[in-house]
């Protein structure tokens, strides 16, 4: 459904280059294939990560 | 006008129904649960919009923003009402209850000891439940005098105030499977079994999908237990007893990722036409201001 393009952002953590989709949105999850963090979008414009928080005990559907 | 859609961490399905909202020009904002502050005693009756639907994942965070803006007269999908009994399962049983929807023979106590006692009457396995929580998270099988012993006393010990809070249910031999019901706007519209080796056959825990005819029994309850908890947009789980079907939960804020694969329903696209129907024959939506 998604297609890359050519744009990665930084990971906060390891600073690998983290492939983001051309349809990425805030608030998203990405992760980051280096060192497995899961990285929230911050903001598109300028495109920003930051480390996802965790799951927090009421989270679900 | 304005819709607010209201999301923190965006799943693949607040992404799908973005995209069923923008496809049918509807005119929304999106706006992120984090930046929310609601005026509780606000000075002007003007609220920020005039609806609003909530995709949260959290659920304390849409009940009490729900709450605050129904208060000044936002219509909110779903209603506070139906966030506030289907987010916590002691007022997800009552309700079920009270509407005479089968469902399944559940204790709530508050002691390790009287939990004990629930156990015991219900026989080995039961389940414990926390009664606010989700993805089958914390969801404990009880297969003996002893485990249960030791899963009480460690949720009274190690777990918040709400984990002495004792959901304590009877175990049903579930034949591998539950299903999992959509009823948006009264109308079971699409369902699916959830089918794993594991007793817990949420799809979060792995379990797999397929396609579950909607028709007699399983709308029948599965609208039936809808309506019971007042409504709205809503992801039923039922499950096959000896007795027939029994619901076990309701969601107020259902994952369908996996459901319309194997269902062929356009599940977002039922949800963007209930809550843009429902608004095109209820309040005026009018240009939002900048408060939040």
């Amino acid at each position: 459904m998604t297609t890359l393009k050519a744009q990665t952002a930084s990971c906060p953590l390891c600073e690998a280059a983290v492939p983001v989709p051309a349809d990425v949105m805030q608030g998203e999850v990405l992760a980051c294939d280096d060192c497995g963090a899961e990285l929230e979008v911050q903001t598109i414009d300028p495109l920003a990560l930051a480390e996802a928080p965790e799951v927090a005990e009421d989270w679900g559907e | 006008m304005t819709l607010a859609f209201i999301t923190s961490r965006l799943r693949v399905e607040e992404k799908l129904l973005l995209q069923e909202l923008e496809a049918r020009g509807a005119a929304f904002e999106r706006v992120d649960d984090a930046r929310l502050r609601l005026d509780l005693v606000p000075e002007s009756g003007e609220a920020p919009w005039s609806a609003a639907w909530n995709r949260s994942l959290a659920f304390g965070r849409t009940l009490y923003a729900t709450e605050a803006l129904e208060a000044r007269g936002v219509t909110c999908f779903n209603s506070a009402h139906v966030t506030r009994t289907c987010g916590d399962k002691v007022l997800t049983s009552l309700a079920l209850a009270a509407a005479s929807v089968p469902s399944l023979r559940t204790e709530v106590c508050f002691t390790p000891e009287a939990a004990l006692e629930a156990a015991e009457r219900f026989g080995y396995p039961c389940v414990l439940k926390p009664v606010v929580g989700s993805w089958g998270r914390l969801v404990a099988r009880l297969d003996t005098r002893a485990a249960a012993e030791a899963v009480f006393e460690d949720r009274a010990v190690l777990g918040s105030w709400q984990h002495s809070v004792f959901y304590v249910q009877e175990y049903v031999e579930k034949k591998g499977r539950d299903a999992r019901v959509f009823v948006v706007g009264g109308e079971a519209i699409a369902g699916i079994w959830r089918t794993s080796e594991h007793w817990i056959t949420n799809t979060a825990q792995g379990g797999s999908v397929s396609r579950c005819e909607v028709g007699g029994e399983i709308a029948e309850v599965a609208e039936a237990a809808a309506a019971a908890v007042g409504g709205g947009i809503l992801a039923v789980d039922l499950v096959e007893t000896t007795n027939g079907l029994a619901a076990l939960e309701v969601n107020h804020s259902g994952e369908f990722r996996n459901s319309i694969a194997p269902t062929g329903v356009d599940i977002p696209g039922a949800m963007v036409d209930h809550v843009l129907g429902s608004l095109s024959n209820g309040p005026i939506l009018r240009p939002m201001e900048a408060v939040r």
